[in-house]
């Protein structure tokens, strides 16, 4: 039922009847397809996706996926007969093994091979390595995917000691919700602080502060120096201060790498990620790259940037979508993010860098506090703990461009609320 | 088990039967009734399964919580005081046997 493509089998993206082929089947992925058809477009559209199932919301995998209370099986995307129903044609357990841009082909690890106009590669990230002794003992797990989290979930409830290693946004998660296990839950971090890179230090400290409350042992300045184990199963770890760990159950969270070796091999630039320009486009106007792969200029980060976010995901493929329909606009969206751990929901909008200044709104003492980020003397993101309302204002405000300075922050009348609700109109 | 009905532009519903314990935003998810996308997975963090729940249904709902009231203001389609939800709060079973609910024109 697919229309055929044009007769000389290349039609140009911009062409309704354009071939899409997509490699990757996460949130970017799926979006890119869904927004296509929703805007039109008539061509064939192929998503390749190397894992195994129905493509599947990630955010709960670290959160409520992993708790005592959460039967529920994940949640697709989209339901099974969305794909076949959009003339979407998905395969899963599919890896894109090669790319060849001279004949515009994806070889695919099936043995076959799917022809394109335009390419979007959303093939996201891998959680990184941890190449110290023992890391490949069982018991030691990553949190990326839903077989990782699988595996978690039938082992939280056996275990005694949990370790985990990296205080990032993965490590914290996982923490919390292994906590809910009634284990012993102890987190390394190898920087003098959680999230050292992703939040300002005020906000870094009430997370810390919360977590130990809540009865995890966190520790930085200290990683994993080698993982300890018998009969192939790690029952502790040895800290590089020496100290040592027990632990029948490891998670390690130091971050992901970009999945960018299809492209490198096909000779695209690679930089921490594909590297595109603000349309998303690659060097080859023809092969594009959206959400965690991509290392993208963004006005917002005042620079270069590759994001991990449910929100960089799909706003991403949003836009690519209308590219290849034609539009020339840059991608602009408001980078936004959250985490849940236990009791404290945080939210993130606008992108901070290390170097901004802070101005606290509320007392962090309550529980419920806001840090706007200034930069040159202008707000750039505010990050809010338990503060919903800050949140969505100071969403509608950066997205606006509003001018805020730490004068008009400082003032105690001061409410982001109230200044998103002079907005005018409301988006 | 529990069942929901969506409409959409005033149409005679579609019927979609869920899991107790389930939502009104897993159950349109899971069985790909159009309007509702969930993209933050149901943790009231994107507010793109608004719904409006149809009168009679109004008094067995669950309170809406801080998330959710500030979700609710920011909305694609227009905010009703009354009937606006978000549809990932909206646990099935118990009180909540049976809702119908109207899908907004858009969620983004």
């Amino acid at each position: 039922m697919c229309p055929r493509p044009s007769s000389d089998g290349h039609s140009r993206p911009g062409h309704p009847g354009a071939r899409v082929v997509v490699v990757g089947a996460g949130h970017a992925g799926v979006q890119v397809a869904d927004t296509l058809r929703a805007r039109g477009h008539t061509g064939p559209i192929t998503i390749v996706g190397d894992e195994p199932v129905l493509p599947y919301q990630r955010p709960p995998l670290s959160k409520e996926h992993l708790t005592p209370a959460d039967a529920a099986p994940v949640l697709p995307l989209r339901a099974e007969r969305y794909f076949a129903e959009h003339r979407i044609d998905l395969r899963t357990g599919v890896t894109a093994t090669a790319l060849h841009r001279e004949a515009r082909t994806v070889e695919l690890s099936d043995g076959g091979a799917v022809p394109y106009d335009a390419l979007v590669l959303a093939t996201g990230a891998v959680s990184r390595a941890f190449g110290v002794p023992g890391a490949d003992l069982a018991g030691v797990h990553a949190l990326r995917t839903l077989a990782d989290a699988d595996a978690l979930r039938a082992a939280l409830p056996g275990a005694r000691s949990v370790l985990v290693v990296g205080a990032g946004f993965i490590g914290l998660e996982f923490a919390a919700a292994a906590r809910r296990h009634a284990v012993r839950v102890t987190v390394l971090e190898a920087g003098e602080r959680p999230l050292a890179r992703a939040v300002s230090p005020e906000t870094a400290a009430h997370l810390a502060a919360a977590h130990r409350e809540a009865g995890t042992e966190l520790r930085c300045g200290e990683t994993v120096a080698r993982f300890v184990g018998e009969h192939g199963r790690v029952h502790g770890a040895l800290g590089t201060t020496g100290a040592e760990y027990p632990a029948d159950l490891v998670l390690v969270g130091i971050g992901v790498e970009p999945r960018a070796e299809l492209a490198a091999r096909a000779g695209l630039d690679v930089a921490d990620g594909i590297v595109v320009d603000e349309r998303l486009r690659t060097r080859d106007p023809s092969v594009y790259a959206v959400g965690d792969c991509a290392n993208h200029p963004n006005s917002h980060a005042g620079g270069r940037v590759r994001l991990e976010s449910v929100q960089n995901a799909a706003g991403q493929a949003r836009h690519v979508a209308s590219v290849i329909l034609g539009a020339e606009r840059a991608y602009a969206e408001l980078p936004w993010f959250w985490s849940h751990q236990g009791e404290l929901t945080l939210q993130i909008a606008g992108l901070r860098l290390p170097g901004d200044d802070s101005v606290v709104l509320g007392d962090p003492a309550t529980g419920r506090f806001s840090v706007c980020c200034l930069r040159q003397g202008r707000l750039v993101a505010v990050e809010s703990v338990n503060r919903p309302a800050d949140h969505m204002a100071a969403r509608r405000l950066l997205a606006a461009g509003r001018v805020l300075s730490p004068g008009d922050l400082r003032d105690p009348a001061f409410s982001l609320k109230r200044l998103a609700r002079a907005l005018v109109p409301a988006p | 088990m529990p069942k929901v009905v969506f409409h959409h532009s005033g149409d005679a519903g579609t019927v979609v039967d869920a899991d107790p314990g389930s939502n009104v935003m897993r159950a349109a998810v899971q069985n790909g009734v159009a309007g509702i996308v969930g993209e933050c997975g149901g943790q009231a963090m994107c507010a793109t399964c608004h719904v409006y729940v149809r009168e009679p249904y109004l008094g067995a709902l669950p309170p809406v919580s801080e998330d959710e009231e500030e979700m609710l203001d920011c909305t694609a389609a227009p905010r009703d005081d009354r009937r606006s939800r978000l549809g990932c709060q909206l646990t099935l079973g118990g009180d909540l046997e049976e809702v119908e609910v109207d899908v907004p024109e858009a969620q983004l």
